[in-house]
């Protein structure tokens, strides 16, 4: 392994274990920066332990499996009403200025760059943070993780590094399945009250659609999913409290990764809009 | 199971120092749980250490695997000062210690085999076959049969503790830490734990620190006990020593 990677790891690790015996200090604005600092330091520690081998590939399979594979479901169903409910309130508006006929290409771009990806994510947010917050949380209270630790195994490269690569790879997948699904919502929705064929609609929904509108709301994704998995993990794995602890941990990680979702999703529109301007 | 008792064991106890700690200090903001703590065990020797709840027994094993880290102390195991390695260092110098948890610290989501397999994960030179035998011969050291495909939650308090001993036992560590080993198990289930700990010492030539509030545990397994008071160590000797000793506070641990 190279020497440097090791030695940037136990220094976080090093600093990390510092910053956690000063967070039990009473102030408020002492313990909100320690906290921060900490974050930070897992946010490095998970950058560290990524690269660094031996790599935990079948894990990583079973937390795709379970974050991408089994969100499917859920992801489908709301992507489905989704497109149909925007279809149905929105054509009353089209209709008054007797442009229904670009209805699908306004319900495409409103999915593909900003529904699609948050709804997703708060869908995600709900979902796996909660899942993976309590897990951690109650791994943490039973010793799990400490008996991983003492048997010489890396809990943060087995648990965390496995995980939040799986949310940051899960997510852009699960938003192209819930735009994808949300388009067909959205036909059915346009053909209950007319008859439009699935070649004209999709044809209108993809003529307004351009790589400017996708991509940069999959890099959007990337992040969504980064910042799910590794605020759930932190969460779940600092817990502390026994069982209230696991509550605490799981009410959390829905809490602040959904707020995160939103923070994120304004910078990124800001960056999208310097970039490429609409 | 063959029943060793504790005299047979003293005949392996060697003067070889396997932990050595030295002036070892814990403090959790203002209450210090450990203030001075010198403490050594030798080569094959069970070292029982009794305290009241919350004397910091179980804040000392951890700070030995580096579960905590102590304020001040030099922590020396198998001959390494602990505070000198790096991370990889102390890893490998872990796969040396067994550690049994309160609690059992079972990995719920796996099952009996599976547990035990997954401490064997690092070992990358062995086969599947090789790492099947020493899972099978763990739990039959243990008394554990038929309970491969079960899960944790399937278990008695006795399987749990007895899965816990076979999962760090895989690994043949030359040390043993046992956080209270028997609490929670009826009388009969604690006794066939304690006696399993002497035949671990006898078959694995471990050497042990037991943390324990149970007086049949202490008197079955210790070569010598260690008692914890307010931080510091209040007295040692044998089972048969302490027994008579003329403090009150400790006499009445023994009575």
């Amino acid at each position: 392994m190279h020497p440097t990677i090791n030695k940037v790891s136990e220094s976080i690790t090093t600093a990390f274990r510092l910053t956690s015996e000063v967070q039990s200090k009473p102030s408020l604005l002492y313990r909100f920066f320690s906290g921060v600092a900490m974050f930070a330091l897992f946010t490095g520690r998970y950058f560290v332990e990524l690269v660094k081998p031996p790599y935990e590939f079948n894990e990583l399979l079973k937390q795709c499996y379970r974050i991408g594979f089994q969100s499917l479901q859920l992801v489908g169903i709301t992507g489905f009403i989704m497109g149909l409910v925007l279809t149905v309130q929105t054509r009353p508006t089209l209709a008054e200025f007797g442009a229904e006929s670009w209805l699908p290409a306004m319900i495409s771009v409103s999915i593909v760059r900003e529904i699609g990806p948050v709804i997703t994510s708060l869908i995600c947010a709900g979902k796996v943070s909660s899942s993976i917050g309590a897990e951690l949380a109650s791994m943490r209270v039973t010793e799990q993780i400490d008996a991983m630790e003492v048997s010489g195994i890396n809990p943060f490269k087995y648990i965390i590094v496995t995980r939040v690569l799986a949310t940051t790879l899960m997510l852009p997948i699960l938003t192209v399945f819930n735009d994808v699904i949300s388009m067909f919502g959205s036909l059915f929705g346009v053909n209950i009250n007319g008859d439009v064929s699935y070649n004209l609609f999709f044809a209108q929904a993809f003529a307004q659609l351009s790589y400017t509108d996708v991509i940069p709301s999959l890099i959007k994704t990337v992040f969504f999913g980064f910042f799910i998995g590794l605020i759930a993990c932190y969460k779940g794995y600092y817990a502390n409290k026994g069982t209230v602890g696991v509550g605490e941990a799981a009410n959390s990680s829905v809490v602040i990764t959904s707020l995160m979702v939103f923070i994120i999703d304004v910078v990124a529109v800001q960056i999208t809009s310097l970039f490429i301007g609409t | 199971m063959i029943a060793v008792t504790s005299t047979e064991i003293n005949t392996i106890v060697t003067e070889e120092k396997v932990i050595e700690i030295a002036g070892l200090k814990k403090a959790f903001g203002s209450n210090e749980v450990l203030k001075d703590i010198s403490i050594t065990l030798n080569r094959g020797e069970n070292l029982v250490v009794l305290g009241k709840s919350g004397s910091g027994k179980s804040v000392l094993i951890k700070c030995l695997v580096g579960l905590i880290e102590p304020d001040a102390g030099v922590l020396t195991i198998l001959g390494k000062d602990i505070a000198t390695l790096n991370s990889e260092d102390i890893n490998i110098l872990r796969k040396k210690i067994g550690f049994l948890f309160q609690s059992g610290a079972l990995y719920d989501s796996m099952t009996v085999i599976e547990n035990l397999f997954f401490s064997l994960r690092q070992s990358k030179k062995m086969s599947k076959n090789e790492k099947l035998k020493l899972v099978k011969e763990a739990l039959h050291s243990v008394g554990l049969t038929d309970v491969e495909d079960k899960m944790p939650t399937e278990l008695s308090g006795g399987m749990r503790k007895r899965l816990g001993l076979a999962r760090t036992l895989i690994l043949k560590p030359e040390i043993m830490l046992y956080d209270e080993p028997t609490t929670g198990l009826d009388p009969i289930t604690a006794r066939e734990i304690s006696e399993l700990m002497l035949e671990i010492q006898s078959k694995y030539k471990t050497s042990s620190i037991i943390i324990t509030h149970d007086m049949a545990c202490a008197s079955i397994t210790a070569n010598r006990i260690l008692v914890l008071k307010d931080g510091l160590v209040a007295a040692t000797g044998t089972y048969n020593e302490l027994q008579e000793s003329t403090d009150k506070w400790i006499f009445s641990f023994f009575n």
